[in-house]
C-alpha cells in the first residue's frame, strides 16, 4: 500500500508539499523495480526546472533511466547523501533516499499528479 | 525475457547480485542451449580445423578442449570458440549463437572438397547446461545420470572433457565455463534439458543453487576479463588487439588470417584492449561513486580520444565501476578521462582480470592482457 502523506506521478515519483516546496524522491515500486542503484545524477541547485524534464538520472547495472521533475520551479536543495550512496534510494526510498527540493509557483499543475489510491491503481496494486 | 540470437533468454531470476554472488560462493546453474555446436567428424578434421583456429589445434589429445578464435583473411575475427576433440576423429566446435550461422557457413565453405571432413550443425538438437561455482562438483557428483562416471568427474581436469554414449545421442561434460569458477558445461540431448534442469534445482537445494541469468552471466565473464563476441571480440580487429593474443599461436604454423597477424605484429599492434577503472571525481577530491562507463562510451588523453569503452559495469563482488577499453597502444600511462552523459570522469588502467583468477591454470583469465 502506498503511502497517502503524499501525490505521485506517472513516471514514479512521490512528491511531499509543505507550503511552496516539494520534495521528490522515487516510489518504492520503483525502487524495487529498478533494482539496485550504482549512481545518481541530481541538478544542481539554483536550476529553474519545468514540469516534465528529464533533470538527472538513476543508474543501475542493467539500465540507466530519466529522472523526471514533478513540478516546474527551481531546485533548492538536493540531497548529496544519495549521491555518495545511491543505495539509499533501494533502502530508503521515502525517507533518507530523497532526492531534491524545489520551490514551485504553479499550484494547478498539482492536478497532473496522482493520489496515492490512483498511483495504486496505476501500478496494479 | 529478452529476445537473444533467436532465443527467448531470462535476464535474470531472482536477481543480478544474489545470482552472481551464488556463482562466486556456491553454485549457480544457466540455461545456455543458445549457444551454437558444431559436430565435425573425420579423419581429415585435426589439419583442417588447425588451418583455420588461431589456437594450435594439432596435437589436442581426445577428451581435451582448446579454446581459440577463427579469424577472416584480412584477420578480424569471426568467432571465439571451444573445440574438443571428443575422440581420434570426431569434434565438437562451440561457437557464438549470434555466430552460428556465420561459423557454419564458413566451416562448409571452407570444408567443400576436402577429404575426411563432414560437419554438422548440432545446434537444434542439442541443449548446453553450465554448473558454475564452487560448489558445482558436488552439485554435479548427485546426477543420477552421471552416477557411473563419479570419479571420472571428480579427476576432470580443467579444459577437459568426458563424452558418455548414450541411446539418444551422447552426453559431453566438459570442466569448462565462463565464469572464472570451478565449473561444468554439460551437453545433452534436447528432451533431457529439462528433466536435468529440474534436477539441478532439487539436488542442489541445500547448496543454495541459484539459475542464473543473461545480466550475471555477463558480469561474471567481465570481472575476469574474459572477452565476448560484439564488445571485445569484432570483425573490425584482429585477436592481437582484442587482448586473447595469447590464443594466437603463429610460429611454423599457416592458418586463415595468420599473414595478417603476422603483418600486425610486425608493424607493431596499434590499440589493445586494456582494462579501466572509473572514478567519481579526480585523485583528492572528495570520492563518489562513478557511474558506468558502457560499452561505446569515448575515452579520452589529454583531450584527445584515444579509445572506447567495449564492457563496462559495477563489479558486484569488487563494488567498482570498472571497464573493458579498447585503447591506443601507449596510453597506459595517461591521465585518462571517460565522458558519460557529456561530463568527463577520471578513469585509470588497471590490470585484468578485475579478478584474481579462481581456478589454477585458467588460460583466459591467467595470462591475462597486457596493459597497452
Amino acid at each position: 500500500m502506498t503511502s497517502d502523506d503524499r501525490i505521485y506521478s506517472k513516471e514514479h515519483e512521490w512528491v511531499m508539499i509543505e507550503s511552496n516546496i516539494a520534495t521528490v524522491g522515487v516510489t518504492e515500486y520503483a525502487a524495487t523495480e529498478l533494482g539496485d542503484v550504482v549512481f545518481i545524477e541530481l541538478p544542481e541547485p539554483g536550476a529553474q526546472v519545468g514540469q516534465g524534464d528529464a533533470v538527472g538520472t538513476i543508474e543501475t547495472v542493467k539500465s540507466v533511466e530519466d529522472l523526471y521533475c514533478p513540478l516546474t520551479g527551481e531546485i533548492v536543495e538536493i540531497n548529496e547523501a544519495v549521491l555518495d550512496a545511491p543505495e539509499l534510494v533501494n533502502e530508503s526510498p521515502l525517507d533518507d533516499g530523497w532526492l531534491f527540493k524545489l520551490q514551485f509557483s504553479d499550484h494547478g499543475e498539482l492536478d497532473n499528479l496522482l493520489s496515492a489510491a490512483d498511483y495504486d491503481a496505476m501500478i496494479g496494486g | 525475457m529478452v529476445p537473444f540470437a533467436g532465443f527467448e533468454m531470462p535476464v535474470q531470476f531472482e536477481g543480478l547480485n544474489f545470482e552472481h554472488a551464488a556463482v562466486r560462493e556456491g553454485v549457480g546453474i544457466f540455461d545456455i542451449s543458445h549457444m551454437g555446436e558444431v559436430r565435425v567428424r573425420g579423419a581429415g578434421v585435426e589439419s583442417w580445423l588447425d588451418g583455420l583456429s588461431t589456437n594450435r589445434i594439432t596435437g589436442t589429445a581426445p577428451g581435451k578442449v582448446v579454446y581459440t578464435a577463427m579469424c577472416a583473411p584480412g584477420g578480424g575475427v569471426l568467432d571465439d570458440m571451444l573445440i574438443y576433440r571428443l575422440a581420434d576423429h570426431d569434434w565438437l566446435v562451440v561457437c557464438n549463437a549470434v555466430n552460428r550461422g556465420k561459423i557454419v557457413d564458413w566451416l562448409a565453405e571452407r570444408g567443400r572438397g576436402v577429404a575426411g571432413v563432414a560437419a554438422e550443425d548440432a545446434s537444434a538438437r542439442t541443449a548446453m547446461i553450465a554448473v558454475q561455482g564452487p560448489e558445482s562438483l558436488v552439485l554435479m557428483s548427485r546426477l543420477a545420470a552421471l552416477a557411473d562416471v563419479r570419479e571420472r568427474l571428480t579427476e576432470l581436469d580443467f579444459y577437459a572433457a568426458l563424452v558418455l554414449p548414450r541411446p539418444e545421442d551422447d552426453w559431453i561434460v566438459s570442466r569448462t565455463g565462463y565464469t572464472g569458477e570451478r565449473g561444468y558445461e554439460l551437453y545433452i540431448p534436447w528432451r533431457a534439458a529439462l528433466p536435468l534442469w529440474e534436477e539441478l534445482l532439487a539436488e542442489g537445494d541445500d547448496l543454495g543453487v541459484a539459475p542464473v541469468g543473461l545480466a550475471a552471466r555477463d558480469t561474471l565473464r567481465f570481472e575476469m576479463g574474459y572477452s565476448l563476441y560484439g564488445h571485445e571480440l569484432s570483425g573490425d580487429w584482429t585477436p592481437l588487439e582484442a587482448g586473447i593474443g595469447w590464443a594466437v599461436r603463429l610460429r611454423n604454423r599457416e592458418f586463415v588470417g595468420a599473414e595478417a597477424l603476422r603483418a600486425q605484429k610486425r608493424a607493431g599492434v596499434p590499440r589493445r584492449i586494456a582494462g579501466l577503472e572509473v572514478h567519481g571525481a579526480p585523485a583528492g577530491v572528495r570520492s563518489r561513486p562513478a557511474p558506468i562507463a558502457r560499452q561505446e562510451t569515448p575515452v579520452f588523453a589529454a583531450g584527445k580520444q584515444v579509445g572506447f569503452v567495449t564492457s563496462g559495469t559495477k563489479s558486484p563482488s569488487l563494488n567498482r565501476s570498472l571497464a573493458l577499453a579498447m585503447l591506443e597502444t601507449g596510453r597506459g600511462e595517461a591521465e585518462l578521462e571517460v565522458e558519460v552523459r557529456g561530463k568527463r570522469y577520471p578513469a585509470t588502467v588497471t590490470s585484468v582480470p578485475f579478478l584474481a583468477p579462481r581456478v589454477k591454470g585458467d588460460p583466459r583469465a591467467a595470462r591475462g592482457q597486457p596493459t597497452p
